[in-house]
């Protein structure tokens, strides 16, 4: 039965050939970003999946007015980025947090990039019966201090904490700006601004917290000490719970990458894209924060 | 209580039994279709999705599903052949074979989520391919493999003794009996094996995450060069799947209409796999009616 | 082909030409060392693959002790899991992966097996055309879709029917339960079907009815077959990653109950892996509860071979 080997075989011959297209494909690719005519080249960026909205709408709008640029952008998490970009995998590394704040970074290796501010709030579930919280109670609530909605003026309902997970950027900026170094109670954790969103809308008490582009009317985002989550107030300050978005470059960004960065910082998309998506602009800011948490107006 | 009763207390037993695993069966298929199928149409089915929100057709994600289960089989199947008639044929019964067959086992029982780490730590990160479909379809195939090589050496064993006897008295060889006769005969068995795997492989979500990427760059589908980097056939450009799509759009979707987008991913999801079990059905009746020249 | 090869070597004419050719491989002997390359590098690939994934395992997962220091045993037995403050006690993982397994296997054998009976003994024409392509069906559905639903369902049902959030072991095990019965149902099958038709057709002739037949004869044959496909139901739910994550809670805690939230190693992993950097302790730990994955898959894979040694020499198949 010689149909069975020339089939074998077949299926073999085409798998090398794949593999060889697949190489000579890459060569094409980096012999490209070499030459000096329009923008071409090879652009990844990876890692926060708060940034990877926006990075990806951007980039798809930049892709469109440069066609020869090749550009991806991945989630994966912060950690993944910053790690990635450090070892030189990815063009750009999109962090939520600071390098400096990630053990195991060296920070002074890599260039930020700041792109865009993200405002986080805490929610609960409606049937908590709060609307505001003080920040003392808050953090009383997540150290595991108070564990009834009635505690804080609620109904009689035991609190379900939803925490995100340990070592994730929305975590940091959120225990940075609440507990203060205090440390959070065990909890549950999940790891998506989805899934917290669906938990905390169906779960009797649950409380969480989420960027504000996932707020939605099934939830009910939490004032702190009366003051709301609003971009405005993030810009003063008033809102404390907010960070900026990162993205990292190792050493001096080729072209095409440069260029992508400038395009992520311009006037345009930071008007327009930036706050259509729910995230902040850099240029509204009137304070800036350093990695420290250190708040200077400008 | 005499044998009779309890024939028929077992027999109403195991009837009770399977109506409640239908019942759970019918209920999941029906809970996903009734949420899904309202939202499917055709520009769903085709459209490209809007990055940003998530929202928007998942025509490319459905093409990406195909072309690494493709990719993946063209990789694994025949590995899995020579590896399952190895175990079937060859492999005496000593400590090597039970080294090989715990390794297999081994294999089989990583979750997903690990194999998809090792993937992206050694194809994209150390071996600089990137987020492909290539390095998707490789980690694909480690946890393909051990699957069909175990289906492939069980549907082997399964063919009677004498018809191997048979060739070999012929004074055929080992192999040329089991690629001549045996496999023929076993086809049926491997083709059912190879359907389960594919199903597994369409639904693959964890192991897909960090190797084949979560972004579908618009393809041009009138370019069918695999060198170029905007085909639809390139090896080398990331590809999001259906699966990968879902996953997305359930944890990280803006769309105000992600739980539907979900549903209906899902949906056209199940849909895909019936369609392939049914035509890999057929086709595995009609390649036995082929190969064993019986009507 | 080798007509032309003897035809071409005119030195063959000095000695005796029966000789060699008697002493040539023949073509099947040749076609034979060609399959058996082939088949052994087949075999090879796979190895290589296992002992390459076992080597970057157990060296990314043993880190935590070797480069981090941490005490091997603490490690085991400890009940305090916060990677950033040095403190990685992997215990709750532990029993958390255990427990939703075993429930889950134990759950979903009887529902399993009565299944496989019922499409290969009582009616095979029906389990052939109908069930089985469903069964097959529900292994295509995505681990994340299990998961969806089980949060759309199964969290509120448990909520209303035992009480607290709903998230928590329990959950976890009826999403398991639902995932692993296609997989153990069609390995079944396949075992039972597997069985030789006479040993079926000798216990009928003797009068025995069918579930004796079942009971005594068909299942006692199979039943190392059965065992593989339970073991390679429980190596899915405890290698499922994505589906658990979204109903248990993923609490590194403890599990109390059946009812409060609890993690499984797969969660954990999960959870965690995209915010770690490569090389640090968080990362590190992470691994190591994957070499944990392994060895238990290691453990699982010795115990369902001696079972099967030990049905076969009661057996004496």
């Amino acid at each position: 039965m010689n149909k069975g080997t020339k089939l074998a075989m077949g299926i073999a011959a085409m798998s090398l050939l794949l593999v060889g297209c697949g190489k000579a494909t890459s060569s094409t690719s980096s012999s490209k970003s070499s030459s000096n005519e329009a923008l071409s080249g090879k652009v990844t960026a990876v890692g926060s999946t708060a940034l990877q909205p926006l990075a990806a709408k951007a980039g798809s709008q930049f892709t469109a007015k440069n066609s020869k640029v090749n550009l991806t952008v991945q989630g994966g998490g912060s950690g993944t980025g910053l790690s990635q970009v450090q070892s030189g995998a990815v063009s750009l590394g999109d962090s939520d947090i600071f390098a400096e704040e990630k053990a195991g970074i060296k920070a002074s290796e890599l260039t930020d990039h700041k792109v865009a501010v993200v405002g986080m709030g805490p929610v609960v579930n409606k049937d908590a019966g709060v609307k505001n919280l003080k920040m003392s109670q808050l953090k009383g609530i997540f150290t595991g201090k108070i564990t009834n909605w009635k505690m804080v003026g609620g109904k009689d309902q035991k609190i379900v904490i939803i925490n995100r997970a340990q070592g994730s950027g929305t975590r940091a900026t959120f225990e940075n700006a609440v507990l203060k170094g205090a440390s959070a109670v065990k909890s549950q954790e999940q790891d998506s601004n989805g899934a917290v969103q669906k938990i905390v809308a169906t779960t009797p008490g649950a409380v969480s917290y989420l960027a504000f582009s996932y707020f939605t009317n099934k939830l009910q985002a939490l004032s702190v000490d009366n003051v709301t989550p609003t971009d405005n107030n993030v810009e003063t300050n008033k809102w404390k719970i907010w960070s900026y978005e990162h993205m990292y470059t190792k050493g001096k960004p080729d072209k095409a990458t440069a260029a992508f960065l400038s395009y992520m910082t311009s006037k345009d998309v930071q008007n327009s894209l930036v706050k259509d998506m729910g995230y902040i602009s850099i240029h509204d800011m009137k304070v800036s924060k350093d990695a420290k948490g250190t708040i200077t107006q400008n | 209580m005499n044998a009779k009763q309890k024939d028929f207390l077992a027999t109403i037993t195991i009837n009770v039994i399977v109506a409640a695993v239908v019942g759970i069966l019918f209920f999941l298929l029906a809970y996903i279709l009734i949420s899904g199928l309202p939202h499917v149409s055709w520009s769903f089915l085709t459209g490209t999705t809007d990055s940003f929100s998530g929202a928007g057709g998942i025509g490319v994600q459905l093409f990406n599903s195909f072309y690494l289960l493709v990719l993946t089989m063209l990789i694994s199947i025949p590995i899995s052949l020579g590896a399952g008639i190895y175990l079937a044929e060859y492999a005496k019964d000593n400590w090597r074979t039970h080294l090989i067959r715990s390794a297999i086992e081994v294999l089989s029982s990583l979750p997903s989520v690990v194999v998809g780490l090792f993937g992206f730590l050694l194809f994209v990160v150390k071996f600089k391919i990137g987020f492909s479909v290539i390095s998707g379809a490789i980690a694909l195939t480690f946890f393909n493999l051990p699957l069909l090589t175990r289906n492939i050496e069980e549907s082997l064993s399964a063919v009677p003794r004498n018809q191997r006897e048979a060739g070999l008295s012929l004074g055929m060889s080992k192999w040329k009996t089991e690629i001549g006769i045996i496999l023929p005969v076993a086809l049926p068995g491997i083709v059912t094996g190879v359907v389960l795997s594919a199903g597994r492989v369409f639904g693959e979500a964890a192991a897909l995450i960090y190797t084949a990427g979560q972004s579908a760059p618009v393809t041009n589908f009138a370019d069918w060069n695999p060198m170029d980097a905007a085909s639809p056939l390139n090896p080398l450009r990331p590809a999001e799947t259906l699966a990968v799509h879902i996953w997305k759009v359930n944890t990280e979707g803006l769309a105000n209409n992600a739980a539907q987008l979900s549903a209906a991913a899902s949906a056209v999801l199940i849909i895909a796999v019936l369609l392939f079990n049914l035509g890999a059905r057929v086709l595995g009746n009609y390649l036995y009616r082929r190969v064993t020249a019986s009507k | 082909m080798e007509q032309t090869n003897s035809d071409l070597k005119p030195n063959d004419a000095r000695t005796d030409d029966w000789t060699a050719r008697l002493h040539r491989a023949t073509r099947a002997t040749r076609e034979d060392w060609l399959g058996r390359g082939i088949s052994y590098l087949c075999i090879g690939v796979i190895i290589l693959v296992v002992a390459s994934m076992l080597w970057f395992i157990t060296s990314k997962g043993i880190a935590t002790f070797t480069q981090n220091h941490v005490n091997l045993w603490k490690f085991i037995s400890g009940t305090n899991w916060s990677p950033n403050q040095g403190q990685i006690g992997a215990l709750p993982m532990i029993v958390g992966s255990f427990a939703v397994t075993f429930a889950a296997a134990i759950v979903a054998t009887p529902f399993a097996v009565g299944t496989a009976i019922f499409m290969t003994e009582i009616a095979p024409n029906k389990g052939r055309k109908f069930l089985q392509p469903v069964i097959e069906l529900l292994v295509g559905i995505p681990s994340v879709v299990y998961g969806f639903i089980g949060l759309a369902v199964v969290v509120p049902f448990m909520r209303h029917l035992v009480g607290g959030s709903g998230f928590g072991i329990i959950s976890a095990t009826f999403v398991l339960f639902v995932m692993v019965l296609p997989t153990i149902t069609t390995m079944t099958v396949d075992s039972l079907r597997a069985v030789p038709r006479f040993y079926k057709e000798a216990s009928l002739a003797l009068g025995a009815t069918r579930w004796q037949t079942v009971s005594r004869v068909i299942l006692r044959a199979a039943t190392p077959g059965i065992l593989t496909a339970i073991i390679f139901g429980m190596a899915r739910a405890f290698g499922e990653a994505l589906a658990v994550q979204m109903v248990i809670g993923n609490a590194a805690i403890m599990p109390k109950n059946l009812i409060s939230p609890a993690a499984t190693l797969t969660s954990q992993l999960t959870t965690g892996i995209g915010d770690t950097i490569d090389g640090t302790l968080p990362s590190n730990a992470l691994w190591s509860l994957a070499l944990i994955l392994l060895l238990m898959s290691l453990f699982f894979n010795a115990l369902v071979r001696l079972i099967a040694k030990r049905g076969q020499l009661s057996h004496e198949r």
